[in-house]
């Protein structure tokens, strides 16, 4: 029940508090929501990038032409073949013919020739998807080796070049977000710190008296609580209406239908929850970290 | 029987100043000690260690059964519920009612709120302030402020009350009404009274046991001592 009572005006307190020191929590707020915003918009970024490479990386397919000579069977196996490699997705066959309708469809005026040859002079072809991008390689380097199969294929260096930079690009957002989470605690922390400078003389006291340094500690602990989660308020609703704007201002496509941007539901609640819980910890561990000075831990 | 026991403690401060050299101090319980001496002489010192907001760097200090020098800092709340500290700063909360000042330290420490009034009451009548208890700091004069501070230490009925200068900032005839509120402490309640100060004339008139510390070291102790910080030697 102690610690229950404790914990009550604990949170009385820092609510209070927030309201006492209004223009000293109006600076934290601002400063937790600048950051946060910045927070929340190299999320949006990074979930497209995502979303973009994932797409991409699911189009990326092997096209593996097989010899002139190879009859039904022969192809059956090299079928069976590439669905035992392990990292084998799927495959779909695309006969000589097929590839000659979709040249004709495409190539316009040339199709003359193509339909003035007697015989078609293209290849059947398998097209290879695979279940992990980086196996691209090696698996279109063990489908040339068998037998039967003229050649196989996957756009080599371009695609390799952007599998790299999507990597770095993947790798840097995850970066910038943690810089941002921690430049954010540390400026969070010295704000709280000027909020607890002016009320030095209450710990002073609240030491004297014999309260414990759990229980001088959580007051402040909560403020920051309180503090990092109505700093998350604008950041949310920010980026909640700004992607929304842009999505349909965009049609949810950049670039014509090459990139398709995330939809607004799936993640917006993800950004609203991750903003929420940064905003709250980071104000909390930051005021943690200030009060400790005035405690002598 | 013992409240405080202090053998052979020594304090030095970072700096290399002695703050207290060799010290041997025994206080009863209900007892009401003076601490005299010259400014820096290490009487604030003592009463640091008494309160734990300093450690000593050598010896013994033990205050109501608890050894000062062994308690860790994040312990330090578990001496200080036994103990009430008077200072002449006052250190009261301006924001906050006499009522809240009071009560404050009840409050972080779990109490129920129907536990707290009767307290809180008791303890501003035994001060003389039971008909200020709305009013904010800023609104007493120097003395009544001192009584709140007295009576916040007073609230959870400590064993030991420790005064650092309280009447340093207060006018003669003010200082003598400070000192019968802590006197009727001492006498009523049984609280042990440990004060450091300079003011003759209180040591003086009190005729209570004066304990004198000159450059860290006791140089007197005397039961019905007066203020004789020169010639003690």
């Amino acid at each position: 029940m102690k610690a229950i009572r404790i914990l009550n005006r604990s949170i009385r307190d820092a609510f209070k508090s927030v309201f006492r020191n209004f223009s000293l929590s109006i600076a934290s707020i601002t400063c937790i929501a600048i950051t946060l915003v910045l927070v929340a918009v190299s999320l949006v970024l990074s979930a497209n990038v995502n979303q973009f490479t994932k797409d991409i990386e699911n189009e990326l397919s092997i096209v593996v032409y097989l010899k002139s000579d190879v009859d039904e069977s022969k192809r059956t196996d090299i079928e069976n073949s590439i669905k035992d490699m392990s990292s084998y997705q799927s495959l779909v066959l695309k006969s000589k013919d097929e590839w000659k309708k979709e040249m004709q469809e495409s190539l316009g005026e040339l199709n003359t020739i193509l339909d003035d040859m007697e015989e078609n002079p293209l290849l059947d072809s398998i097209l290879v998807k695979v279940k992990n991008v980086n196996d691209l390689k090696a698996t279109t380097k063990a489908i040339s080796e068998l037998d039967g199969v003229e050649s196989a294929s996957y756009g080599k260096d371009s695609v390799d070049q952007m599998i790299g930079i999507f990597k770095i690009v993947e790798k840097a957002g995850i970066v910038i977000v943690i810089a941002l989470v921690l430049v954010t605690s540390f400026l969070i922390s010295n704000t709280i710190k000027l909020t607890i400078y002016s009320r030095r003389h209450e710990i002073e006291i609240m030491r004297l008296v014999g309260t414990s340094n759990s229980a001088i500690k959580l007051p402040f602990e909560f403020e920051g609580l309180f503090l990092g989660i109505i700093g998350s308020i604008i950041p949310i609703l920010l980026s909640i209406y700004g992607y929304i704007i842009a999505y349909d201002y965009f049609d949810g496509y950049i670039f014509s239908h090459m990139i398709q941007l995330v939809n607004p539901s799936q993640l917006l609640l993800t950004i609203a929850i991750t903003l929420v819980i940064v905003g709250g910890l980071v104000g909390m561990l930051g005021s943690w970290h200030a009060v400790r000075k005035y405690l002598k831990i | 029987m013992k409240l405080i026991d202090i053998k052979e403690c020594s304090k030095v401060y970072k700096n290399g100043v002695t703050g207290l050299a060799n010290l041997d101090l025994e206080i009863n319980k209900g007892e009401f000690v003076f601490i005299i001496g010259q400014t820096a002489s290490g009487k604030s010192t003592l009463i640091k260690l008494l309160y734990r907001e300093e450690k000593p760097t050598k010896g013994k200090v033990i205050v109501g059964g608890i050894d000062v020098a062994k308690l860790r800092n994040s312990k330090i709340y578990k001496l200080r519920r036994k103990l009430g500290v008077v200072f002449q700063d006052f250190k009261l909360l301006p924001k906050l009612t006499v009522y809240e000042n009071v009560a404050f330290g009840l409050e972080t420490l779990g109490l129920k709120s129907n536990d707290i009034r009767p307290k809180v009451m008791k303890a501003l009548e035994h001060v003389g302030l039971k008909d200020k208890v709305r009013s904010f700091p800023d609104q007493l004069s120097g003395g009544e402020q001192q009584r709140v501070c007295i009576a916040r230490a007073i609230v959870n009925n400590p064993k030991l009350l420790i005064c650092d200068e309280p009447t340093g900032n207060l006018d003669p005839d003010t200082s003598k009404e400070i000192m019968d509120v802590i006197d009727n402490i001492n006498k009523e309640l049984g609280t042990t009274v440990v004060m450091a100060t300079h003011d003759k004339d209180i040591v003086n008139r009190m005729k209570k046991r004066v304990v004198t510390i000159e450059n860290g070291i006791k140089v007197s102790d005397k039961m019905k001592g007066s203020y004789k910080v020169h010639e003690s030697n």
